[in-house]
């Protein structure tokens, strides 16, 4: 636990100093190479100082009275996009474990559906986008209207269920024959043995799987909303900022720093999820 | 699901005495354990059908230990899956206690064994015991009072909080002898249950089995390697040989009831005779020496 933390102490350090001495070293306008920017620039504007980047996160938004500091519009965005990408996560893996479930479940679905996972993940996401909100804005059921977040969150899961079902379906199928033929002396259905003996087993394939769907999750979430145009969440502010940066280049580093630290919470989840199951991750005894 | 299958599996519902008759129903006392008329396997491949078992006939009395011994290849594994109704022979007939297989298996009729213990990693020793008894509906109190016993009879009652990876594999299949027990059942299918074992845990548990298997009465069906091993155990012994599998001979032991066998009996030479004869129908011929001490067909 030590160890954990010296080291991961000393990474945020060597990324600090890895920055700043770039900064130092190399020329401002970078370094060129026959017309081609070998190097980026390492001018105020490409790469502003760290601690420029803190001052202006703790200085407000804009310049209009009681505007808030920039590191709380940060937050706020950040957990609008956690949220939508938790959302996308949930169904994510919900789906994923299902379509594993019916493939384990029946030969042909297996041989049916899998090459479709395949293929929906070469689908470009910039081109989903748009078709996910068009779809979504037609439907209407009593009280109940489609909003952009969802859209987002659709896609969102997207990308998260493949690893899931790609993982669950080799995590359901891993039991040994010994453990398959036991449970089938004892007379139990189909039901029984996957609760009892197949989804356990699934587990160990199932956490990776499940911390790169989250992983997937939260970039879904944020290029989802940049190509859908959804307000408050935190890619949208990458993309405004930014906008912006040669009048003001240390505040698009903040929404950045935002996307990370989500990124991070996402991860955080996840192990504590892998904590959770530690008695179902012990290697199989023979 | 037959339609007996509610009364007996209320009757194993509370804890079960280990001792006493099957399900005491008339029809499955007067009944044979196994009943195994003209069984045979074949299975089909790229390079034609490979017959794993031909014209077997063999019958189990209830509460008798026989054990399948035979070179590798000659269907004696196949010939417990038929019985556990873990595949499907495609000729002849076979009954558990009068009962087509696949209603004794529903019945929860027999326990079974495998060389791998097989037990669940993810649970504890005692949760392992209780698996059986869990999936068939046997309340929590019941099922703990009974896995306690259990794990008491293979003396390992100290380490029921245990995970299986702890234990050593003669432990292990230990543990994986009383899940079969957990449900009393009258017959007991063991796949080379020692095959993994090292010689001397292999005759400790060996001597064990013996007298649970004296305490609990259950016909047993044993397939093995070993020669000794059938013999120490057995009441009978049924040679079998290979390409295809037929049974050859069938020899009997009768070296004393389950009970009265002890470590002795090792150095016994009655115990040697058997071993001879059964040496002798594996190889068809008289070996050219006559001791037989220490054979072993693995």
């Amino acid at each position: 636990m030590r160890r954990q933390v010296l080291t991961g102490t000393a990474g945020v350090i060597s990324l600090v100093a890895l920055w700043e001495g770039y900064k130092l070293l190399a020329p401002d306008d970078g370094v060129v190479v026959a017309g081609m920017t070998v190097l980026p620039r390492a001018n105020d504007v490409a790469m502003p100082h760290l601690w420029d980047m803190a001052a202006r996160a703790a200085a407000p938004v804009t310049s209009a009275p009681g505007a808030d500091p920039l590191w709380l519009a940060v937050g706020q965005a950040a957990a609008f996009t956690l949220g939508v990408a938790a959302v996308g996560w949930v169904i994510g893996v919900t789906v994923g474990l299902l379509t594993a479930t019916l493939m384990q479940r029946f030969r042909t679905a297996e041989s049916a559906l899998l090459p479709w996972v395949v293929l929906s993940q070469t689908v470009p996401l910039i081109a989903l986008a748009p078709l996910v909100r068009r779809w979504g804005s037609q439907l209407e059921i009593g009280a109940f209207a489609w909003q952009d977040w969802m859209s987002v969150a659709v896609i969102a899961s997207y990308l998260a269920f493949f690893p899931v079902s790609v993982g669950a379906l080799r995590g359901l199928s891993s039991p040994d024959a010994v453990h398959v033929d036991l449970l089938r002396s004892y007379g139990v259905g189909w039901w029984r043995t996957y609760s009892t003996l197949r989804l356990p087993a699934a587990v160990p394939h199932l956490l990776p799987a499940v911390r790169l769907a989250a992983a997937n999750a939260v970039v879904g979430a944020v290029v989802a909303e940049v190509s859908i145009g959804l307000r408050g969440g935190i890619g949208r502010m990458i993309v405004e900022f930014g906008a912006s940066a040669s009048a003001d280049p240390a505040k698009q580093w903040s929404p950045i720093a935002g996307a990370v630290v989500v990124g991070l919470v996402a991860a955080g989840v996840c192990v504590l999820l892998s904590r959770a199951l530690d008695r179902y991750r012990v290697s199989e005894v023979s | 699901m037959s339609a007996t299958a509610p009364t007996s599996r209320s009757a194993r519902s509370g804890p079960v005495e280990p001792v006493g008759p099957p399900d005491g129903s008339a029809a499955t006392a007067a009944a044979a354990a196994v009943e195994v008329r003209g069984v045979s396997r074949r299975f089909a491949s790229r390079s034609g059908d490979v017959v794993a078992l031909s014209d077997v006939d063999l019958t189990v009395r209830a509460g008798e230990f026989v054990s399948l011994i035979g070179p590798s290849g000659c269907g004696k594994s196949t010939l417990l899956r038929l019985i556990a109704d873990l595949d499907r022979p495609t000729g002849g007939e076979l009954t558990v206690f009068g009962r087509p297989p696949h209603v004794a298996r529903q019945n929860h009729d027999f326990g079974i064994a495998f060389q791998q213990a097989g037990l669940l990693p993810w649970r504890s020793v005692r949760a392992n015991v209780e698996l059986p008894l869990e999936l068939h509906g046997t309340g929590r109190a019941a099922r703990r009072a009974r896995a306690a016993e259990l794990l008491g009879l293979v003396g390992l009652a100290d380490f029921a909080d245990h995970r299986p990876d702890q234990l050593s594999g003669g432990m292990q299949q230990r543990v994986a002898i009383a899940r079969a027990l957990a449900e009393s059942p009258s017959l007991l299918l063991m796949d080379e249950p020692f095959g993994a074992l090292d010689e001397m845990t292999r005759e400790h548990v060996q001597t064990e089995l013996l007298r649970l298997r004296a305490e609990s009465g259950a016909a047993v069906v044993f397939v093995t390697h070993s020669i000794p091993e059938a013999v120490y155990l057995s009441d009978r012994v049924v040679v079998m040989s290979a390409r295809p599998g037929r049974v050859r001979e069938i020899v009997p032991v009768a070296l004393g009831s389950a009970g009265d066998r002890t470590e002795e009996l090792r150095e016994d030479d009655q115990f040697f005779d058997r071993v001879r004869a059964v040496r002798e129908a594996l190889h068809g011929t008289d070996p050219a020496d006559g001791t037989a001490r220490g054979v072993d067909q693995r």
